[in-house]
């Protein structure tokens, strides 16, 4: 692995909020809403996030709170219609993607930044080799020869441990077993050495084994080449290991923001304490799991003042009237709930 | 694979000699007098008409004469005509005209149909879509022979940018139009088709995957998703190259090309059943294998299809 890409214009992560802050990759203030038959749904309603060179930022939530939406908005990759982007920036080494070309933006994809998918199966081209779609990229992005981009193709199928890359070039996708095909949707995303990548819920089709193995392999791969990650699940348990930072998502805003240790220790959102008391615990046994309560909110009705407060068990009078924006409580630490002091600062 | 290919020549058998015995009784069914006609006014003598059922086994059942056709079949033998031509003569000078007109046929369609589905399909509702739709549609409802006149009107007399009638040279620039008229309504059906086909498989995930690639449009859409959404579209064009040629007839007519359809009107006409039997013998022929090519290549463009 002589081919760690360090980017010169990555500057480590100052903590300052100035606007040119030398970050990798930034979400600012993101809104996108879906225009259906029956009526507008606004899925990001001013998400920001930033990850940079070498760290992990796991987003959090469930499934309809917009991580997945966020994701494809920076890829470029968002079906319009329905989708539009209606504000905010994301910004790429400074520069906002939202204004770029598309074929500026098309330089960007695999390159700047890569991307794997849940459903390694439908996300392969079913009537293409393993080893033609990994290999594809090396010949149309960087005009390999064929041979030449299948040596890379197979040292890359190498690189993600799967066992007799060779043979395994000339296979097809349904050829594989679900770990064996993340692994090479791992490889394909890899292949010309991203500065960030984004796992879109990477480990959720699969076997609790076969996660675990998959979710170190992404570990090793980040550390090793220093590339920012933004890791998306609903599955806390994926996150402890892996993550430098979390961002909880809800109704399309992210409503806590800290290091993996603090938000599991101290959260400061009660939908946060929420998703972390649901996780079911040995010694627990034979009680009833504990869940949170409601339904996520319908995006094109969301709740007025704080979307959490019909489903919040913390709720006052001023969380129906009044939003509550993401604050910095701590340093490193970020809440959006009118009570995130006392919650941190309980017993 | 091997087992497969086996099982599907086998097949082949059965269905061969049922469409060849349905052919056969149908001819055999058809009433009037072959020599009808042959011997001027006032009808064939009676020992012409004696010698002339001999030699043909006229009045043997339709049993034997079913089986020693068959048997002179299989031997290369497709008989002569009452006229003593050889019938392999009409079908070797006739044939090839309507393979040709046919092929044309299927390339004009293959690039219009899929030109025009590949294009709406990426486009939906687009004024292109709609013009694809309506014009589709037109063709479709259109019967062959009026498409035909109305077009060599255009073409051929009133502004004579080509030869009403095709020559017996058959230049390909010559078939564009008879072809075009031809696969018309097919190129009406292949754009559907592919319209479908390619908006469905638009948002399928190995399409995001690809843009994700960065991979520049072009590759993404000729590639990617061309390759997936042209497996229905190779099944219709594959099963189409044989009714083209059983459909040619009309066409044939219209632009006087010398073509086997001519030659099974003529046949059928004129009672020479042997004639048409053969013709349509190799026609059946042609149909079964190209059905068999396409399932072959259904295999070829969708890995995931294997045959055992």
């Amino acid at each position: 692995m002589s081919d760690i890409l360090v980017s010169e214009q990555s500057a480590p992560g100052a903590d300052g909020s100035g606007r040119p802050s030398g970050r990798l990759l930034e979400v600012d203030d993101l809104r996108v809403e879906f225009r259906t038959r029956d009526g507008v749904a606004k899925v990001i309603n001013g998400v920001t996030y930033h990850v940079d060179a070498g760290e992990t930022l796991a987003v959090l939530g469930e499934s309809g709170s917009g991580k997945s939406v966020t994701a494809q908005t920076i890829m470029g990759i968002l079906d319009t219609p329905p989708g539009f982007v209606t504000g905010g920036q994301v910004r790429f080494h400074g520069k906002d993607m939202l204004k770029m070309s598309a074929e500026q933006r098309r330089r960007i994809r695999g390159e700047g930044i890569a991307m794997i998918f849940q459903d390694s199966l439908s996300a392969l081209n079913p009537v293409f080799t393993v080893g033609f779609q990994i290999a594809e990229q090396f010949r149309i992005r960087r005009g390999m020869s064929r041979s030449d981009a299948k040596k890379r193709a197979i040292e890359m199928l190498d690189q993600v441990k799967i066992p007799n890359a060779k043979g395994r070039f000339s296979n097809y996708p349904h050829q594989f077993s679900g770990g064996m095909r993340q692994r090479a949707m791992i490889a394909m995303s890899l292949a010309l050495d991203p500065e960030v990548l984004i796992a879109d819920e990477p480990t959720t089709a699969l076997d609790v084994t076969v996660q675990a193995q998959i979710m170190d392999l992404l570990g090793e791969l980040q550390r090793e080449r220093q590339m920012g990650m933004i890791l998306i699940t609903h599955d806390l348990g994926v996150v402890a290991d892996v993550a430098d930072r979390i961002a909880v998502m809800y109704a399309g805003r992210i409503v806590e923001e800290a290091d993996v240790y603090d938000l599991y220790a101290k959260p400061a959102h009660p939908y946060t304490l929420g998703l972390l008391n649901s996780i079911p615990r040995l010694d627990e046994k034979g009680q009833e799991l504990r869940t949170i309560k409601g339904l996520p909110p319908n995006l094109m009705n969301i709740p007025s003042g704080c979307p959490f407060n019909p489903r919040c068990p913390m709720a006052q009078p001023v969380c129906r009237e009044k939003l509550p924006p993401l604050l910095q409580i701590r340093s490193g630490r970020a809440s959006a709930c009118h009570f995130a002091e006392e919650l941190v600062n309980r017993d | 694979m091997g087992r497969y290919l086996l099982r599907r020549l086998l097949q082949l058998v059965p269905v061969f000699i049922g469409t060849t015995f349905l052919i056969y009784w149908l001819v055999w069914s058809v009433p009037g007098d072959p020599f009808a006609g042959k011997c001027g006014d006032r009808g064939c003598p009676e020992n012409y008409r004696a010698v002339m059922t001999a030699k043909y086994h006229l009045d043997d059942s339709i049993w034997v004469q079913y089986a020693s056709y068959m048997k002179n079949l299989f031997q290369g033998d497709f008989g002569i005509t009452f006229g003593n031509r050889p019938i392999s003569d009409i079908i070797t000078t006739s044939y090839p005209n309507t393979l040709k007109l046919a092929v044309v046929a299927l390339v004009i369609e293959a690039v219009i149909g899929l030109g025009a589905g590949v294009l709406t399909g990426l486009r939906r509702n687009g004024f292109l879509d709609n013009l694809v739709l309506v014009s589709s549609l037109f063709l479709i409802a259109l019967p062959v022979f009026v498409i035909g006149f109305v077009l060599q009107w255009f073409f051929g007399v009133k502004w004579g940018i080509i030869t009403p009638t095709v020559s017996s040279e058959m230049r390909i620039t010559e078939l564009i139009l008879p072809g075009f008229v031809l696969g018309s309504a097919s190129s009406a059906y292949i754009a559907r088709v592919a319209r479908t086909s390619i908006a469905e498989n638009r948002r399928a995930d190995y399409v995001r995957t690809a843009i994700a690639k960065g991979l520049p449009m072009r590759r993404v859409v000729g590639v990617h998703l061309l390759r997936n959404s042209l497996i229905p579209v190779v099944t219709l064009l594959g099963t189409d190259l044989g009714a083209l040629m059983g459909g040619a007839i009309i066409t044939e007519g219209i632009f006087g090309i010398n073509g086997i359809g001519r030659q099974v009107l003529r046949a059928i006409v004129t009672k020479e059943s042997a004639t048409v039997v053969g013709i349509v013998v190799v026609l059946v022929v042609v149909y079964l294998v190209m059905n068999l090519l396409v399932d072959l290549l259904y295999a070829a463009l969708d890995p995931r299809i294997r045959y055992e």
